[in-house]
């Protein structure tokens, strides 16, 4: 029997006005797996992944992470999730140590000096510890994003564009360092990337999401040859194409 | 309540009016220059007078107790702009932390940077001007509750202003004491006021403050039921602003301002 899914989303609705953004979504996350939410700009990527995060209700649908329901059990539901997303640097008035810890407390984090240190030496921060995030390169913001992003250890870990703003050497690091820490742990993930290089390359399983719907499911390594495309980019265009013409 | 979370909020103002000493140079130079020009004044005022009225405790007194609410209020806006001055909130609210932490969080912050505000013109003024809170006996204890409740249930009420329309609302949120302050009768009776002055000064929280400031410097008796009442209705805003925050949250939370708070809508 396969473990119950850190992520299940039931029929996920969600309308501003009569604009659907998303419209009735079905999916989940397994313990231990990648998975990528892909869609062109407008999708309902970020959409989504603010309902999972609670800082968006849902028209219509159900949010369960780790068996509890978002909607009646935000904090419990919330306190083994973490997430970075580009858009949302942390403060830069506080240092990076600064940071780490008011969000370990938020977290509740336990031994969080010893959990800070590690994390600083594992995204390669320990020398920035007293500087201002604020001035930070955009690389090292994204690195602490992480790096609070891994405070808690969380089950479901939610990543928007995690890469997006960093070098491809950095990128490559920073990919290893996440899939390195889910296989060390029941973490799942769930993705958002435009890079279909990256996702080929982390991803266990993609959503194609277009205009609020998904359209395509399975594993990025065969998704493109079962849908007569070259590769995952190509497949991408073309399911982009499609959304467009509709 | 998580007390981990409610301290990661005050840790989080610690730190930053630990490393700013603009943050904490308004903390003392407003009320030094009030203490400096109301001194002064009640100075020049005494000594021109011919009644036996002191005007250093009914007006200099007056002004210190109206800084300190004013203190209290901008303690919980101070801490909420904060946020908002850095895009937090996505970082904030993604995450474990409940809005009755958050809000008791802010007002642990107005207490501490209000206490030290207090003690700043108490000493201050027993020094400059020769002002004695004692002298309002025992009445100075309610006094003082009165007016920090007010505080914090205005300035809880102007971060449900500013959360339901942006931060350009900044600007709407400063001038509330200065808007409130004729009615509540800070510097004269409220007997002075017009009728329909009055009748607000009556739901003033304040005002039942200040003219019982007025009757005990009068070296009357100290009106405990008009307190009480006054104490009540403070009480009474307190809780109605925490609701109109939890309230004005929720629906951010389903319109989606929560994520797109610097847009200030989302339609």
């Amino acid at each position: 029997m396969s473990a119950p899914p850190v992520l299940a989303v039931e029929r996920l609705a969600k309308s501003f006005g009569t604009l659907q953004a998303v419209k009735g979504v079905s999916f989940h996350v397994a313990p231990g797996e990648i998975v990528g939410l892909l869609g062109p700009n407008g999708a309902g990527k970020t959409t989504t992944i603010n309902m999972i995060l609670g800082v968006l209700e849902p028209t219509a649908g159900r949010i369960v992470i780790q068996g509890v329901d978002l909607r009646e059990h935000r904090s419990a539901a919330l306190s083994g999730t973490n997430f970075a997303a580009v858009y949302a640097p942390l403060p830069g008035n506080l240092t990076v140590e600064q940071n780490l810890r008011v969000f370990g407390m938020i977290y509740d984090v336990a031994g969080l000096s010893e959990r800070i240190d590690a994390l600083l030496a594992a995204f390669d921060l320990a020398k920035y510890r007293r500087t201002k995030a604020g001035v930070l390169s955009s690389g090292e913001q994204t690195r602490l994003s992480l790096a609070k992003a891994m405070l808690n250890r969380p089950r479901l870990l939610l990543l928007d564009e995690p890469t997006a703003s960093i070098d491809p050497s950095a990128a490559r690091d920073i990919r290893a360092g996440i899939a390195g820490f889910v296989e060390s742990g029941h973490c799942g993930v769930l993705w958002t990337s435009h890079n279909m290089f990256e996702v080929e390359a982390v991803c266990d399983r993609v959503l194609f999401l277009s205009q609020g719907e998904i359209v395509l499911e399975g594993d990025p390594k065969t998704l493109p040859g079962e849908h007569g495309a070259e590769t995952l980019d190509d497949l991408f265009v073309t399911v982009a194409h499609e959304a467009l013409a509709r | 309540m998580s007390g981990s979370r409610v301290g990661a909020i005050v840790l989080r103002i610690f730190y930053l009016y630990r490393g700013s000493p603009q943050r904490v140079f308004p903390m003392f130079v407003w009320v030094a220059v009030d203490i400096l020009m109301w001194g002064f004044l009640t100075r020049y005022l005494n000594s021109v007078s011919r009644s036996e009225v002191n005007f250093v405790p009914a007006l200099l007194g007056a002004v210190l107790l109206w800084d300190f609410l004013t203190r209290v209020m901008q303690g919980v806006t101070m801490a909420f702009f904060e946020d908002v001055w850095t895009r937090n909130f996505l970082n904030i609210f993604a995450t474990p932390l409940r809005t009755s932490e958050y809000l008791t969080g802010i007002v642990l912050v107005a207490v501490c940077t209000s206490l030290v505000s207090l003690a700043v013109m108490v000493i201050f003024a027993r020094f400059a001007f020769g002002l004695s809170f004692l002298t309002y006996g025992t009445a100075l204890a309610p006094f003082l509750a009165v007016l920090f409740l007010t505080g914090i249930a205005l300035g809880v009420a102007a971060t449900a202003i500013s959360l339901r329309l942006g931060p350009a609302s900044e600007w709407l949120i400063w001038p509330i004491p200065m808007i409130l302050s004729p009615f509540a009768g800070v510097f004269y009776p409220v007997s002075v006021l017009p009728a329909w002055m009055q009748a607000i000064a009556a739901l003033l929280p304040p005002s039942y403050v200040f003219e019982g400031m007025r009757a005990v410097v009068a070296g009357e008796p100290a009106p405990w039921g008009a307190l009480a009442l006054g104490g009540a209705l403070a009480l009474a805003y307190l809780v109605l602003a925490c609701l109109a925050f939890m309230a004005v949250y929720r629906t951010a939370i389903r319109s989606g301002l929560i994520a797109r708070y610097s847009a200030e809508t989302v339609s």
